[in-house]
């Protein structure tokens, strides 16, 4: 009995979670306009959706800047958390604990903020100011997965490679890089991601000269529903369903003893960085 | 020691995009130019506490607030369930709940436009049985809808990660004293989830806090948060003081609760050694 009223409980919680998502993607497919009624099964949407040279050239947009910025945040990223893992006590702390800025604060104050320096030194909104927005808010994603796989590895074998007359460069990327690729490639799965994602950050640092995604979504949201918004949640949700079974399945058959913080990354990017500080200490 | 250098490339990119932004805010907050110079000034400040702006701090407040207990008195038990349980399908349960985190916010919450609306599926189905169009949206409740359903999993995730970590044996030991149900779960249970509670609190709280785009999607902008009012500030009006002092609440009201979190993270770690 017990057991059953949990089922149930849980089953309503999943109910209140997938009904509107479903919802949204059933009515995608929907005929007519008018998304109450359900006039046949249709794929004018999608094929409005690829017709749409606003809604294309928002989606480059998007990719672009997701996939130049997290590729910059990840080696900016890595290599500071490279110097930062060597830094004094007293340091280390500051820029520790200005990296967690951007992670911490709301994303409206990192997007005023960030939109108010770009007029302040003169940067026009755009593309570029987009850009630099998108690297300032992913580099810590980055640096807060490479610093606990640098907690764990064995320094003695760069020293050993430098030793045996390997240069620091080559010493640096054939024994340290390598015990940290999990790490990286989890801050840039990460970067990717949350660029993708991005709507406020993204919403204050363009002036409304370029628009990704999250944008176009907004902005046809504010009108109403209109269905061809439903088709892109519809793509948006298989392609975020897709990469988390890639993802997942990734880790899972790395052979690789994963600590279990690691583990949940992608289960939940928060937990993460909530337990990032007991990771340090071990 | 010669790696230190790796790390001057991110230390001037945090310089200027990180440090000077926020200083920016406080510049901004503080000084007024209206006269041509730069002078310094209290206004900005001083403009929150008028009534107007009094009342939109306090109607988010309240709403976060409420949402939040919303979360929390649904989230609880669903953790508590997904932790005591060890049913097959567990991690299959934990994706599913997780997963929506996942989902773009936007996407999220403009679900629930074709649900809510007044031609939407619900109104649909209570005139099918018989009742009148009920306004679901434009109001208090359908923001505060939004923000549970937003941040639902935020609170669910924590709560559950603290409970599955807790000794068994402790529980035993409370029953073989003689602890009834309610008497563990008062005395043992949720004084050891704490430090998820709190996790799962302020991550549904501050997003609900300072978000913008839930109220003016559900509400069709008729329902104003100080998220509204800081980028009104910033994409109409122009009046950056008054959108940088409020950012500088919000701020400040984050970094209270950062310092209630991190006195409880501590002593969640003297919890975790006496385990």
């Amino acid at each position: 009995m017990k057991k059953l009223l949990q089922r149930i409980y849980l089953f309503l919680i999943l109910l209140f979670l997938y009904a509107p998502i479903i919802v949204l993607i059933v009515y995608s497919f929907n005929e007519s306009k008018s998304r109450a009624v359900w006039q046949g099964f249709s794929l004018t949407w999608y094929q409005q959706l690829f017709t749409d040279s606003k809604i294309l050239n928002a989606l480059e947009t998007t990719l672009l800047i997701a996939l130049v910025a997290s590729v910059v945040a990840t080696v900016l990223g890595t290599f500071a958390a490279l110097g930062i893992i060597k830094m004094k006590k007293k340091t280390f702390e500051t820029v520790r604990t200005i990296t967690y800025i951007p992670v911490l604060n709301p994303d409206i104050v990192t997007g005023v903020s960030l939109m108010m320096l770009f007029a302040f030194v003169g940067i026009e909104l755009g593309f570029v100011s987009m850009l630099l927005a998108h690297i300032t808010f992913c580099t810590p994603y980055v640096i807060i997965s490479v610093l606990p796989k640098l907690y764990q590895t064995d320094i003695s074998v760069y020293e050993a490679a430098q030793d045996l007359g390997a240069t620091p460069f080559y010493a640096l990327r054939k024994t340290i890089i390598p015990q940290l690729m999990p790490g990286i490639i989890t801050g840039f799965l990460l970067s990717f991601t949350l660029s993708v994602d991005d709507f406020v950050i993204s919403y204050f640092t363009t002036g409304g000269h370029v628009e990704n995604l999250s944008m176009i979504i907004f902005s046809m949201a504010r009108k109403g529903v209109n269905p061809k918004i439903n088709a892109v949640s519809a793509l948006l949700f298989v392609t975020v369903m897709a990469l988390l079974l890639v993802v997942n399945k990734r880790e899972l058959s790395s052979k690789k003893r994963i600590s279990k913080n690691n583990k949940d990354t992608f289960l939940n990017r928060e937990k993460q960085i909530l337990s990032i500080g007991e990771n340090e200490e071990k | 020691m010669s790696k230190r250098r790796f790390s001057l490339p991110y230390l001037i990119w945090m310089s200027i995009f990180i440090v000077v932004p926020l200083l920016l805010v406080v510049f901004y907050a503080f000084t007024d130019n209206s006269s041509g110079k730069t002078v310094f000034t209290l206004d900005h400040i001083k403009a929150i506490f008028e009534p107007l702006y009094l009342k939109v701090i306090g109607r988010s407040l309240y709403m976060s607030l409420i949402a939040t207990i919303v979360c929390f008195i649904l989230g609880y038990p669903a953790a508590m369930i997904l932790a005591s349980k060890d049913f097959a399908k567990k991690s299959t349960m934990l994706i599913l709940i997780v997963l929506p985190m996942w989902m773009n916010f936007l996407l999220r919450t403009y679900s629930w436009l074709s649900l809510l609306e007044n031609e939407g599926l619900i109104n649909r189905f209570l005139a099918l049985i018989g009742f009148g169009q009920v306004q679901l949206m434009y109001n208090n409740f359908a923001v505060v809808l939004g923000m549970v359903y937003n941040f639902l999993p935020f609170m669910i995730l924590p709560i559950y990660s603290v409970l599955v970590k807790i000794d068994k044996s402790v529980i035993e030991a409370a029953k073989d004293l003689g602890a009834n149900n309610i008497k563990v779960f008062g005395r043992v249970i949720f004084p050891l989830s704490m430090p998820g509670v709190i996790s799962g609190i302020t991550m549904t709280f501050m997003p609900a806090l300072s978000t913008f785009v839930i109220s003016r999607l559900l509400s069709g902008g008729k329902i104003t948060l100080i998220g509204n009012i800081i980028e009104q500030q910033f994409t109409i009006t122009g009046d950056w003081g008054l959108g940088s002092a409020l950012s500088l609440l919000l701020m400040v009201l984050i970094f209270v609760s950062m310092i209630f979190i991190n006195k409880y993270g501590d002593e969640s770690v003297g919890a975790g050694g006496l385990l």
